[in-house]
């Protein structure tokens, strides 16, 4: 047993924790948001410098093969410093596809792409009426004489409107197969949208887009499994970034009650605030435990355990970032709900963490099966 | 001992709901009932249609132009004016300033303000909490010293809701520094058009502008603008927080939120069937709904054991806290139906026209301003006295703790 984390995962916290502090504050942030891609390319461009764009494809792509703790001890600072950054949807989700799928040439160019933070991918699985369940495609592809033309709507693509490339899953002749696509593909309608928190995603309408042949990912009929193992990892790195969030709410709600004076003392000296604090913390910590479980055990190969692990994450890492969510709110009184203060914004991103690859209902219901 | 409401009770809801089919204007309730943005112009229209009908105020006396409606009259008013999506009436004038000028102001005062509440000729806002006065109100520093016929105001108000849109501002002010801090504090009308007076926005956590920081700099306001007494304002003060509180149960509102939350649930698809059929989402609402069940006895309760004592008592704690944390379940739930939808956030699905977008056909049209009213309804549990606060409210004058 050792919950320590290597000389290395420390260094790479440190040097991503000191860069957000100095140039990722608040501030920026507001303003990268305002900005036409809703992100800071000069922050990007420096993920790949670090490595960060790499770490997450797997070595015969070129990439650095990091681990899903490695991506843990990255999604926590990105998760402290409220990132906008398609990090979690390019890297880490495609690249979670492109890791299981047979190494080609021309993957190994498109990841070399990624790494240098050129090249954005977003994945586009999720139709209008699945809801999250994942099994739920309509979309289908048609082989022709040397392509592939597919048809049909993808709901909530994190990260699409700045894609240069889409994975899209359709429905085959064998099942549920995944298909790169130019985002920039005739016939491919994109409605772009800020999301709740303050990141860009769209709604897709494929109307017979063609694209050549090798384009299809994988064996034909794989995609659902590939998709799966994706949202399996891109969710235990959720999980992480939720309790570098929490422990940020922590912070400064603490350092809040003990500013902060009423009724001629400081707020932090009413027990009910103590006690409440006092749990933010036990929740947090809680929370702390699952992430590292979903962390480790996402890189199972029983497809088994790996989901019911994943899913007992999710579930409960959701609802503890509910409660510090919510708490961290209360307990600042009015300035809590307005936008001017990080708190806020901290909390709608909890929120939507809740709502993104399956919300607590979804989750506890899929850990359930598995009992 | 019965529950149920009287045939005469019944005949009066019959009344009231046939007055709003026929002259709530459809387009206003739409924009309720969907969560579309309200603007000013939309409470004012609906006030004056109900003091038109002699129904502007219907918890005043008939003495000051109010209804004479008894509590529960009141109440089931407040229900079918909900259920029907009619804007809220604002608590400002009517809920607040209004019953502390009958109470404490004189009859030009009377004469002046009351009938410009009822017919929305002056729009009110509340100047109570600054800065580094919330929970503490008794604290607050905002200053006026007399100076012959007028008050001299400087200081800073906060938290002002819809002060943007305020012809008048209710505030109290320091008028002694002598005294213990209750006792040194009056109760002032100001008149929003003053010279020094400034309005900030504050932009809250779903986008929208709603309450307003207001500065005063050497604002002069007459002294016939003083409600009672000087130095007497805390005691007006804590007269209104009562009538604040017995109407912030909103069990009406909660029973609309409801019903549309329950709708959305019946059109949201799981695996092919409706989400309201998913045992676990179903549980959920069936919790809130038992909560909003005994609410609504415990609401009715209160009212009438005030309407036995002849004043609200500290039992508007409870209505505070369970009906906040209802409003907040709801809106929650509501956001929770979306699923994946609940993530987009579409500014135009705001305004009152959008018909829904031709490139997102199954994004429901409820659905843009879900996930902002559940960020926005943290406040709840917030303004008008924290839910901490009116613990302490209960373990002190209930429980003598
Ligand atoms: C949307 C909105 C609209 C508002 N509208 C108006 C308005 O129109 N006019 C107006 O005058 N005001 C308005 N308010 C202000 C509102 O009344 C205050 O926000 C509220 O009283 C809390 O004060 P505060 O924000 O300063 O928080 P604080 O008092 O600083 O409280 C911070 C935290 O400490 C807790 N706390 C404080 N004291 C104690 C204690 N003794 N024991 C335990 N916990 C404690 C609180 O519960 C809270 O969690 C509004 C507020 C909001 C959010």
């Amino acid at each position: 047993m050792d919950f320590n984390f290597t000389e290395e995962q420390l260094a790479l916290k440190d040097t991503l924790r000191r860069f957000v502090r100095k140039e990722y504050s608040f501030e920026h942030r507001r303003q990268a948001m305002a900005s036409r891609h809703g992100f800071d390319r000069d922050a990007w461009n420096t993920f790949a410098e670090l490595g960060l764009l790499g770490l997450p494809l797997q070595e015969s792509l070129g990439g650095l093969g990091g681990t899903a703790v490695d991506s843990m001890v990255v999604m926590e600072i990105l998760g402290e410093a409220l990132s906008l950054e398609p990090f979690l949807s390019s890297s880490l989700l495609c690249g979670s596809v492109l890791n299981a799928v047979p190494v080609t040439a021309t993957l190994q160019e498109l990841a070399a792409q990624m790494m240098t933070g050129r090249h954005i991918m977003a994945l586009a699985h999720y139709e209008p009426g699945s809801r999250y369940d994942l099994a739920q495609v309509s979309t289908t592809a048609t082989a022709t004489a040397g392509d592939w033309v597919i048809s049909g709507s993808k709901s909530v693509v994190l990260g699409a409107p700045n894609a240069d490339t889409v994975i899209v899953s359709a429905r085959t002749p064998g099942g549920v197969s995944l298909f790169l696509v130019d985002s920039r593909a005739p016939g491919l309608a994109m409605r772009p949208y800020a999301t709740q928190d303050g990141l860009r995603a769209a709604d897709l309408i494929l109307e017979r887009v063609t694209v050549p042949r090798q384009s299809l990912l994988a064996p034909e009929g794989d995609g659902l499994k590939l998709v799966e193992q994706a949202l399996d990892t891109a969710t235990a790195a959720l999980c992480a970034e939720a309790v570098g969030i929490m422990d940020r709410l922590n912070q400064t709600t603490v350092e809040y009650l003990k500013t902060r004076k009423q009724f001629g003392t400081m707020i932090g000296k009413f027990q009910a605030l103590q006690h409440r604090m006092a749990e933010m913390v036990v929740a947090t910590e809680q929370a702390r435990s699952m992430a590292i479980m979903a962390a480790i055990k996402v890189s199972s190969t029983e497809r088994a355990e790996r989901a019911a692990a994943i899913s007992a994450a999710k579930a409960y890492v959701g609802n503890q970032a509910r409660f510090v969510g919510q708490q961290a709110v209360q307990l600042h009184g009015g300035i809590g709900v307005t936008d001017e203060l990080d708190v806020a914004h901290y909390f709608k991103r909890l929120t939507m963490i809740g709502h993104t690859f399956g919300d607590y209902d979804h989750h506890i219901a899929r850990f359930a099966e598995a009992l | 001992m019965d529950i149920n409401f009287t045939a005469e009770e019944e005949d009066f809801r019959s009344q009231i709901r046939a007055f709003i089919d026929a002259n709530l204007p459809p387009s206003i309730a739409r924009k309720v009932l969907d969560g579309r943005r309200l603007g000013s112009q939309d409470y004012v229209t609906w006030q004056r249609i109900l003091a038109a009908h002699g129904w502007g105020a219907p918890a005043w006396p008939q003495q000051f132009g109010g209804t004479g409606w008894n509590a529960v009259q009141q109440y089931i008013f407040e229900e079918e004016c909900a259920d029907a999506g009619a804007p809220k009436q604002l608590p400002f004038g009517l809920k607040m300033v209004g019953p502390v000028i009958m109470a404490f102001g004189n009859q030009t005062q009377q004469d002046r303000f009351l009938p410009h509440i009822i017919d929305a000729g002056d729009w009110w806002c509340q100047g109570y909490s600054e800065p580094g006065s919330g929970s503490d109100l008794a604290s607050l520093k905002t200053k006026a010293v007399r100076h012959g016929d007028h008050y001299v105001v400087n200081g800073q108000k906060t938290w002002t809701t819809l002060g943007q849109h305020a012809d008048w501002i209710f505030c109290l002010v320091r008028t002694s520094t002598e005294v213990r801090a209750q006792e040194g504090i009056s109760f002032l009308l100001i008149d929003m058009k003053t010279p020094g007076i400034t309005v900030r926005p504050i932009i809250m956590v779903d986008g929208e502008p709603e309450v307003n920081e207001v500065w005063f700099d050497d604002v002069r306001v007459p002294v016939e603008n003083l409600v009672g007494e000087e130095n007497k304002g805390w005691t007006y003060a804590k007269f209104l927080l009562g009538h604040e509180r017995t109407g912030i149960a909103g069990v009406g509102r909660s029973k609309r939120e409801l019903k549309t939350l329950k709708a959305m649930a019946a059109r949201q698809l799981v695996r092919g069937r409706p989400l309201m059929d998913d045992i676990r989402f179903r549980d959920r609402v069936a919790h809130v709904e038992m909560e909003l069940m005994a609410l609504e006895i415990t609401n009715l309760r209160v009212i009438s054991a005030d309407r036995q004592r002849g004043r609200p008592g500290p039992e508007a704690s409870i209505l505070k806290i369970k009906g906040s944390e209802i409003q907040q379940q709801l809106a929650e739930l509501k956001m929770q139906t979306l699923g994946h939808y609940a993530l987009p956030r579409i500014e135009e699905g705001l305004e009152a026209d959008w018909q829904g977008d031709p490139l997102m056909p199954d994004y429901p049209l409820q659905a843009p301003a879900a996930t902002g009213t559940y960020y926005s309804n943290r406040k709840v549990s917030i303004y008008g006295g924290t839910n901490e606060i009116q613990k302490n409210i209960i373990s002190q004058m209930i429980l003598g703790l």
